[in-house]
């Protein structure tokens, strides 16, 4: 047991602080709740590649650093706590190259790596469709092959960070006949092909948030599928894994956090015992939330995929991150209804965006229901409902 | 970061759940329960030849040289076995106060006997009036009595003091701001005790001091200046309960999923159910949550590092644990898991217990709030 950092991680985090500080003096950007998801702007994804930050933990021979997952979560811990932009590279980094990496092909490796990790190359998920939530094995798109090709049609829904993506990361079914989870594969599908196109989804914020993406007869190279083909299901519960590992999970509106507690210091709400109560208990919250994520860091690190211990975390933060818009919500009074923009906005309007966003983030990359299947399941043993 | 355990300590860990497994059974704990002492003098005895009391001090004075974590592993098999007696209160709030503040003279003189097992020790803290440790409105009094000091008045909620040999007594020396600790005999007839029935049936005692003597070279540490040794008592005091609820917590974790595997009702296990799937999820959740918070702050106490804020996390976060974990295993137990045959109820009385001492959840929101410059 060890709750300490090694000086070069200290080191490190000073290091990401300081860069992080000098691009918003430089006036880039404004830390902003949701901006690991939302905030998209391609320049500042480019010089955090610059800085060898994007796929950290990737084999050098591919671009990466090979550093430690340690390392990359103090690096994303911080970005979360600046509320920094990067929404263009985050699935890349976190999931997809990862997914590349475990399960693909020499080719797709050198093709795609050196490109993520430049920043070069973004990516949404294809998961979801319309009839396809929790269960996720009931997917209909399907893809044909056809000679060197297959041919792809179908919808996929809830794909995050869509406008901005070049590909997409695809999950279709390849064998109509075989038992459901047996006849899904892995596709990367580029954005421009012909036949793919998309619509977006406002959401409860009002902020785009998602796309429909729909495949018309679009037609893919076999050398694109990403792993065995129809062993698809199985690398996404492994992508899945780490989807859900991370610390985005807990600081998804961490300004909001740092914004209401500085609010309640300055204007002496602090000295009301509920309010002290309340911001209190999130404090506690929150540094339990951030052991339960370095403990699925730790986890990785040991080498292993971090199966149940992600689900724990994830279904643990993303309760936390709810109540925190709540509690901010009930500091701020009827203050706190007030939308970015408006008269008398308290914190930028970041209670009332938060307050409604959270709602969605106990539902993507597994819902709070499906992670505590999970749990009884595979680290408790309980028999299967 | 590191979240294993060294060989060395999974070793410990083992040594202590299969020799407690042997030695304290639930049997042996309720009639601890209904004794006078509340502990077996024969297993203190035996828990000292395996070096337990000795384990977190140094090899100079019979100790084992280890560290605060590896006492605090040793303590979370306690909880798991709801071991009775001034196990906590000897070394933890009694030794280790010693070895901290203590003069080269007291820790030669009380630390071997203490290590060998010898003799018992406690902390006579709070008082009756006042719930929130504030040491400060302290009204227990060492009055200058020619060379040494006579103490007057009564504390309330001592651990073990019925037992103990000695006490660490903490009174008021000057008006308003001197707090002393002053390590007092326990055997003197000007002290009297009497044990209260409490809901974990531990051992919580009112000691009433009437002018018991205490010498100059029994004061702990300066005098007057008490209230910073306290709170470091304080704090490994509620980090210590932190480990005996993780252990417990663990343990009734264990035994409710085992129930739910095998209890059936309409033809199925009842651990099939969703509900209760997901009931038990959110106890392992907390059980996790509760051991990462309470061996992050044994570690930094172990280190020797600032951690005010940690403590109390740790304390606040382990008892709502505690409330949640409790209320559901009782659901899932179902009616006979609030009888007095089942097990159930031992962790349930001893957690309760746990969470009050050194400072409920209310209070340690509190500390963090201040931490928090709130």
């Amino acid at each position: 047991m060890d709750f300490g950092f090694t000086e070069e991680q200290n080191r490190f985090r000073q290091e990401v602080r300081a860069f992080l500080e000098g691009e918003m003096k430089n006036g880039y950007w404004k830390p902003a709740c949701d901006a690991w998801v939302q905030g998209f702007d391609p320049e500042f994804s480019k010089r955090v590649a610059q800085r060898g930050w994007i796929g950290l933990t990737w084999p050098k021979e591919y671009g990466g650093q090979g550093r430690s997952h340690l390392d990359r979560l103090i690096l994303t811990e911080e970005m979360l706590r600046y509320g920094a932009p990067a929404a263009c590279h985050w699935f890349g980094d976190r999931q997809v190259g990862g997914a590349i990496l475990s399960f693909g092909s020499e080719e797709l490796k050198r093709e795609f790596l050196p490109r993520i990790v430049k920043g070069e190359a973004y990516f949404g998920l294809g998961m979801s469709e319309p009839g396809t939530g929790s269960d996720l094995a009931s997917l209909q798109t399907r893809a044909a092959e056809d000679g060197d090709y297959y041919v792809i049609n179908g919808q996929k829904t809830w794909t995050s960070c869509a406008s901005f993506a070049e590909y997409f990361d695809v999950y279709v079914r390849t064998d109509p006949e075989a038992p459901r989870h047996r006849g899904i594969s892995e596709f990367i599908v580029d954005a421009k092909a012909p036949g793919v196109s998309r619509i977006s989804m406002i959401d409860i914020t009002g902020t785009e948030a998602w796309n429909d993406v729909f495949f018309d007869n679009v037609r893919v190279h076999k050398r694109y599928l990403v792993g065995e083909k129809n062993r698809g299901f199985y690398q996404v519960l492994h992508q899945l894994d780490y989807e859900r590992s991370g610390m985005e999970r807990l600081m998804g509106n961490y300004p909001l956090f740092e914004a209401i507690v500085e609010f309640a210091r300055e204007n002496k709400l602090s000295r009301d015992p509920i309010i002290r109560n309340k911001l209190a208990q999130i404090q506690i919250e929150f540094e339990v939330g951030r052991l339960l994520i370095y403990r699925v860091a730790w986890v990785m690190e040991e080498g292993r995929a971090p199966n149940w211990e992600s689900s724990m975390s994830k279904a643990y933060c993303t309760e936390f991150e709810k109540r925190l818009a709540g509690v901010a919500m009930e500091v701020l009074g009827p203050y706190g209804q007030l939308m970015s923009g408006s008269k008398f906005a308290p914190l930028r309007g970041m209670a009332s965006h938060s307050y409604l966003g959270s709602k969605g983030y106990s539902l993507q990359a597994g819902t709070t229901e499906i992670l505590k299947n999970i749990l009884a399941t595979r680290r408790l043993g309980l028999p299967a409902s | 970061m590191k979240f294993t355990l060294t060989e060395e300590q999974e070793m410990l860990r083992k040594t202590a759940r299969d020799f407690l497994a042997e030695k304290c059974s639930k049997k042996l704990v309720k009639q601890m329960e209904e004794s006078e002492a509340g502990y077996s003098r024969e297993l203190w005895q035996e828990m000292a030849e395996l070096g337990w009391m000795g384990l977190a001090f140094p090899g100079t004075y019979g100790g084992g040289d280890m560290s605060f974590l590896d006492l605090a592993l040793l303590l979370e098999e306690m909880g798991r076995a709801c071991l009775p007696g001034p196990f906590l209160s000897t070394v933890v709030l009694g030794g280790l106060s010693i070895l901290d503040i203590g003069s080269e003279e007291q820790k030669q003189e009380y630390l071997p006997k203490l290590i060998r097992g010898e003799k018992i020790f406690t902390l006579a803290l709070t008082e009756p009036g006042y719930h929130n440790y504030d040491i400060s409105s302290a009204a227990v009094e060492a009055i200058r009595d020619d060379a040494s000091y006579v103490i007057s008045g009564t504390k309330l909620f001592v651990p073990d003091a019925h037992v103990a040999d000695y006490l660490l007594c903490v009174a008021r020396t000057k008006p308003k701001t001197g707090i002393t600790i002053f390590l007092t005999d326990a055997r003197s007839p000007r002290i009297k005790y009497t044990v209260l029935k409490t809901l974990a049936g531990d051992k919580l005692c009112e000691v009433v001091f009437d002018r018991a003597p205490a010498s100059k070279t029994g004061i702990l540490g300066r005098p007057n200046q008490g209230p910073s040794a306290v709170q470091k008592m304080m704090q490994r005091g509620a980090v210590g309960k932190c480990c005996e609820m993780v252990g417990a917590t663990q343990r009734v974790l264990e035994m409710t999923v085992d129930y739910a595997k095998e209890r059936k009702q309409f033809d199925r296990p009842i651990g099939s159910f969703q509900v209760i799937q997901h009931y038990c999820a959110d106890m392992s959740t907390d059980v996790d949550s509760a051991r990462f918070s309470t061996y992050q702050a044994a570690w930094m106490l172990s280190e020797g590092l600032p951690c005010t804020k940690e403590v109390a996390v740790a304390k606040a976060w382990v008892g709502q644990a505690c409330q949640r974990i409790f209320a559901l295993a009782h659901q899932i137990h179902g009616a006979i898991g609030v009888t007095i045959e089942h097990d159930l109820h031992y962790y349930t009385r001893r957690a309760k217990a746990a969470e009050l001492a050194f400072g409920d959840t209310d209070f340690h929101r509190e500390v963090v709030a201040r931490e928090m410059g709130l």
